[in-house]
């Protein structure tokens, strides 16, 4: 009832939605850098968008499976294969006892998601499945997935995560020609388009970085991760010397160190953060830019507050359509 | 007569910010200073005592709370946004909020040192950049009880307010690659406690044995923002002595 790691991958985790309540203990969030594709992987496969799934990192893992299981692979685009034959991803996979999952190279995207029905299961620490590299807790013992790991997967045995209705259809799902994939994953673009939200120090900067902020493009540096993204561009400046007091920084924070290189914070960011904050991508832009890889372009491009939760709402109405499908699918 | 103003209990002022569509920060002052921090804790306290729908968490820094909610799940009328709907709800809780007498007197938590030779590497420049003498330094920093303004950095990192300013300390030119979890260090104006191995530049007099940070725990910082902290040196024996699971409190 579990998988066991042939190849690791360049950096694969487990995640959830993430670890809430133990901010202000230091504690950070973490959960899936995009938890879009990691929502609509668990739907895929029956689960409740809170179960835990892997996530892999522009080279993903082989897994052996040691029983039946039924996964859905999400996110960027990367080559899978199972027992050699390319496999689809953003529909149920019935993979059977034996077999081998290859999940290759990234071909668009930087990040993907497996997940398995009846859900991952690690020990939750603090409530979360989520790995939390630096403190070395969660997922499987606090660290990346190494070679002949075995990942526990319960299946259908799991009373918490029933896969509803699949079991009846095992066979169709051998032959299953249809896909759900929200339409923001069918193109990665070279230089993409991050919408943002003036940060609370926004007034600090100087008029030309602020022009600068919005109109010239920003690199994603090699010094990128789960906690962050190291930006190359134009450097931005404070009008006057000021110091920000370490206050709360969240996912998408746009905050710029005295050298001027911005940071856009990540799933995995700290809780709280002294440099001040010129931005913040919004909720609906997370996923998207949990794609981009290092060496990518992106461009800030400033909405409202309103039109944010507009996008926001778009955004879940969109994936409840997707999600309500499914349920549809199921019960065929 | 007395000014009527002056019989008037003084509110706390504030502003109100948005931090993204999740987030909602409550601003108490500028500075750091004791009358913010009581402001914050009281701020703090009387937000978790009455969470609104939708509430997820809150951190309380220097000079603000910061509030996280669930968009989707704020209720009530959310015109025009539910930032809007929960500003609302965090100004009524915060009505005729008063900056309150200093916080009841809670009992420090202890936290024992072992100061200087492997655990303390930096604790001789330390004395040498201050003109002091190691022991100096040692009385110095266990003499003052520190205010825990926040934690944040790292799980369990406390930022501590009062350190006497003549044990004051440069960075290190160069960070360490690691460094070992419980180092007890100077940096600048600051001290405080590394809960987990993490690279750092901060200048290290000691060691303590205590687990700042226990995740088996569901409350696991030893330590919270409001808690008041005093060191204490022990010998290198009693650190291997707290290691090994004797927990004597002084």
């Amino acid at each position: 009832m579990s998988l066991r790691v042939e190849k690791a991958g360049l950096l694969t985790t487990v995640q959830d939605l993430g670890r809430w309540g133990y901010q202000q203990q230091g504690v950070i969030v973490g959960g899936a850098m995009d938890p879009v594709a990691h929502r609509v992987a668990n739907w895929l496969v029956g689960n409740a968008q809170e179960a835990a799934t892997l996530e892999f990192t522009m080279l993903g893992p082989s897994l052996r499976f040691a029983a039946d299981h039924l996964i859905a692979l999400t996110g960027g685009s990367f080559a899978a294969q199972i027992n050699g034959k390319a496999v689809p991803a953003w529909r149920p996979l019935l993979v059977r006892k034996g077999a081998l999952l290859e999940v290759g190279r990234a071909r668009q995207g930087a990040r993907g998601y497996l997940a398995v029905a009846g859900g991952i299961q690690v020990p939750l620490v603090l409530g979360s499945a989520s790995t939390y590299l630096r403190a070395g807790i969660g997922g499987l013992k606090g660290a990346p997935l190494q070679e002949q790991a075995m990942v526990p997967c319960p299946g259908s045995s799991n009373p918490e995560f029933p896969p509803l209705g699949w079991e009846t259809g095992h066979q169709n799902l051998e032959r299953t020609t249809w896909f759900v994939r929200p339409a923001w994953y069918q193109g990665f673009r070279q230089e993409l388009v991050i919408r943002v939200l003036q940060g609370p120090e926004y007034g600090w900067f100087f008029r030309e970085s602020q022009r600068a902020f919005w109109q010239q493009p920003f690199q994603v540096t090699p010094q990128s991760d789960r906690m962050g993204y190291r930006l190359a561009g134009p450097a931005l400046g404070l009008a006057e010397p000021r110091e920000l007091l370490s206050t709360a920084v969240t996912f998408g924070t746009v905050q710029v160190p005295p050298q001027g290189n911005p940071i856009v914070l990540m799933a995995d960011h700290q809780t709280t953060g002294g440099y001040p904050r010129i931005g913040q991508v919004i909720r609906a832009d997370l996923a998207a830019l949990a794609q981009v890889l290092p060496g990518q372009r992106i461009r800030f491009q400033e909405v409202t507050l309103e039109e944010a939760y507009r996008l926001l709402y778009e955004q879940e109405r969109h994936l409840a359509q997707l999600k309500s499908a499914l349920s549809l699918k199921r019960k065929r | 007569m007395a000014n009527p103003a002056a019989s008037l209990p003084q509110k706390i002022k504030y502003q109100l910010y948005p931090l993204g569509e999740a987030a909602l920060v409550v601003q108490l002052g500028d500075t750091i200073s004791p009358e913010t921090f009581r402001r914050v804790q009281a701020c703090a306290r009387r937000l978790a005592q009455r969470p609104f729908p939708g509430f997820l968490e809150l951190v309380p820094a220097y000079t603000t709370v910061t509030v996280y909610f669930n968009p989707l799940q704020v209720s009530g009328h959310c015109h025009p946004t539910p930032y809007h709907r929960v500003a609302r709800q965090v100004e009524e809780l915060l009505q005729g909020m008063e900056p309150g007498a200093a916080p009841e007197a809670t009992e420090a938590v202890m936290l024992p040192v072992c100061y200087g030779g492997v655990f303390g590497p930096d604790l001789e420049f330390v004395a040498q950049t201050n003109q002091l003498t190691p022991q100096e330094v040692i009385a110095l920093h266990t003499q003052p009880e520190y205010v825990v303004y926040l934690i944040g950095f790292a799980p369990g990192f406390p930022y501590l307010g009062g350190m006497n300013q003549r044990i004051a300390a440069p960075r290190r030119a160069t960070p360490r690659g690691a460094i070992p979890a419980g180092s007890v260090g100077i940096a600048g104006h600051q001290t405080g406690v590394y809960p987990l191995e993490t690279p750092g530049g901060w200048q290290l007099i000691g060691r303590t044995p205590r687990a700042l940070f226990r995740p088996d725990s569901s409350s696991p910082s030893l330590l919270k923002a409001g808690d008041t902290v005093r060191f204490y040196p022990i010998s290198e024996q009693e650190f291997r002595h707290w290691q090994e699971g004797g927990t004597h409190e002084p």
